[in-house]
């Protein structure tokens, strides 16, 4: 969904979406990470299970909630990128652990 | 806990640092909390990366832009105590300031706080808006700002504002496909905004600016349709058309990007959490906080400052940030009164004169009525609860829904996530028109701390702090 400008100063790190490695500058954001390399909605509603991406990306709208590391519901595009970081659509509502 | 710090500045946009730099000068201790990595807000996102590490990309984003280096080196020199990556979440009636971030809970205790978290883009619900692929302006360029990504294929901008020109221009120099403007003011809103030219022009280098973005959107052969109405997005996963009337007729083309804009409002959510007093704004179609000269609100010891206490630009925020500063600094008896005001004599003359452009932006950038209350039943207001338009209405009429707090009862707009961020003006504005009354009788949600989500672990860590 987004292409990125050429800038040979970047440094790279490398995250898993959705099982696929991917290389990304270490400044994006998660939520920057996945609209630069797109490969479907990066959540579902808990609602309706409507497909959505980001929207505002400045922390306003909660429509970027990904599962980041494990821990589900979290805004995308307030969270920096970190090597090896697992980045996983966020399906519907969170589960509640026991 | 510990001591309190003199002022507690949440936000690092324009208004914070500049409130920052002239409040440590003065001798406060003062402390900055700021979501972001790095200072800046949204209209300076990234300056200092950009500039270190990209500076080639200075002349796709422009001058004004690259002006915020200064503040943030400002900053950055003052010794301001700097804390990024926190979200405030709480401010009680102590002002103790509960915020979250790398270090987990964190809790501030300030003698004064100054609310300076800006603006935030109107919610711009048309139908389609919470497609995949439709994104707002604002959001596009900190993509632009922050990570150097332009948005891929067929590109259309569709909305009105200052904003939505410069994001066209700034795309188009990056090398993406903008198929087209699309300006949604109504085209009398041109008529009865040259009434208000001559004062603009007295205003510094808006009226100018304003014209070599048109001047470059044409040479670069971007088409910029006036007068559009009936904006609709349709797609599957992801947006794929775009509708729209324009001179009469009806027309429809494929888009792989929507960006969206009808201008900013303050962003409230904080501010109201504090109690403090809001006013309906019925040009600017939101609720902006009651403000003294200085930005006292009507809340004690809380001050705002920058767009969120009435938008008038990034300039405009940061003197507005440094006479916050001047007087808090005068409240603790850092200086007098005599030197509070000689020091903001200058600066309250530049503030005034760059906001003598804000009634000609307003007038000809005042969003179409069925931009703020969606006429189509099935449009989506609350993203977060998936509450539509004809809902809101219906409930009004028939089941006579007094009021946005009653409405959180029958269908949960705005107890989603965002807590009313991209709902609540949307709402007001439909019940108002259900009512044939203005929106000031209508009111507002009730917002509640926590402003952001906390989690339960979090919230647990805070009987540490209170026994540390």
């Amino acid at each position: 969904m987004f292409k990125q400008l050429p800038d040979d100063n970047a440094e790279l790190v490398t995250v898993i979406i959705e099982e696929q490695s991917v290389k990304v500058p270490s400044d994006y954001s998660v939520a920057a990470a996945v609209l630069a390399n797109w490969t479907g909605p990066s959540r579902t509603t808990p609602v309706s299970g409507a497909p959505r991406g980001p929207y505002c990306m400045m922390g306003a709208c909660f429509d970027c909630l990904m599962e980041i590391d494990g821990v589900p519901n979290q805004q995308a595009c307030m969270i920096p990128v970190a090597e090896g970081m697992s980045i996983r659509r966020q399906d519907g509502a969170r589960g509640v652990e026991i | 806990m510990s001591e309190p710090v003199d002022l507690a500045i949440i936000g690092a946009g324009p208004a914070g640092l500049a409130a920052a730099a002239t409040a440590v000068e003065l001798g406060l201790k003062t402390v900055v909390l700021d979501e972001q990595t790095e200072p800046g807000g949204q209209i300076y996102r990234a300056i200092e990366s950009v500039t270190a590490k990209r500076s080639d990309h200075l002349d796709i984003l422009g001058s004004d832009y690259a002006a915020g280096l200064e503040l943030a080196q400002g900053f950055r020199a003052s010794g301001a105590h700097y804390l990024p990556q926190r979200t405030v979440w709480q401010i009680d009636e102590e002002r103790n300031v509960f915020a979250s971030g790398p270090n987990g809970v964190e809790v501030i205790a300030a003698k004064r706080v100054l609310v300076a978290v800006g603006a935030m883009e109107r919610p711009v619900p048309v139908p389609g808006w919470e497609l995949p692929g439709v994104m707002t302006c604002g959001a596009v360029q900190n993509m632009l700002k922050g990570s150097s990504l332009v948005p891929e294929g067929r590109v259309m901008v569709v909305g009105l504002g200052p904003l939505l020109l410069l994001i066209a221009q700034q795309l188009a120099r990056a090398g993406a496909d903008v198929a087209a403007v699309l300006e949604t003011a109504p085209l009398g809103n041109y008529a009865a905004a040259m009434t208000r030219l001559p004062q603009a022009l007295m205003a510094p280098g808006y009226i100018a600016k304003g014209r070599a973005i048109l001047a470059e959107l044409r040479d670069r052969g971007v088409a910029l349709r006036r007068g559009v109405a009936d904006v609709r997005l349709t797609g599957d996963d992801r947006v794929r058309e775009i509708e729209y009337r324009w001179r009469g007729r009806s027309r429809r083309e494929p888009v792989d990007m929507a960006l969206l804009h009808q201008g900013v409002v303050p962003n409230a959510n904080l501010g109201m959490s504090l109690r403090i007093d809001h006013t309906w704004d019925a040009m600017q179609r939101c609720f902006t906080p009651n403000v003294d000269d200085w930005g006292n609100t009507s809340t004690e010891g809380i001050l705002a400052a920058g767009d969120c206490s009435g938008i008038g630009g990034a300039l405009v925020a940061e003197w507005r940030g440094r006479l916050a500063a001047l007087d808090v600094a005068r409240q603790l008896e850092s200086i007098g009164a005599e030197e509070r005001d000689n020091r903001a004599q200058p600066v309250r003359r530049d503030r005034d004169r760059h906001m003598l452009v804000r009634p000609f932006l307003d007038t000809l950038y005042k969003p179409r009525h069925d931009s703020l209350a969606p006429p189509d039943a099935d449009t989506m207001v609350c993203r977060c609860e998936e509450v539509r338009a004809g809902e809101i209405r219906q409930l009004t009429t028939e089941q006579n829904c007094p009021g946005p707090n009653q409405m959180k009862t029958f269908v949960r707009c705005g107890m989603g996530p965002c807590q009313g961020r991209l709902c609540g003006l949307t709402v007001v504005e439909l019940m108002a028109e259900c009512r044939g009354v203005d929106v000031s009788e209508i009111g507002y949600y009730r917002i509640r701390p926590p402003v952001k989500p906390v989690t339960v672990g979090e919230l647990a860590t805070l009987e540490e702090i209170d026994a540390g």
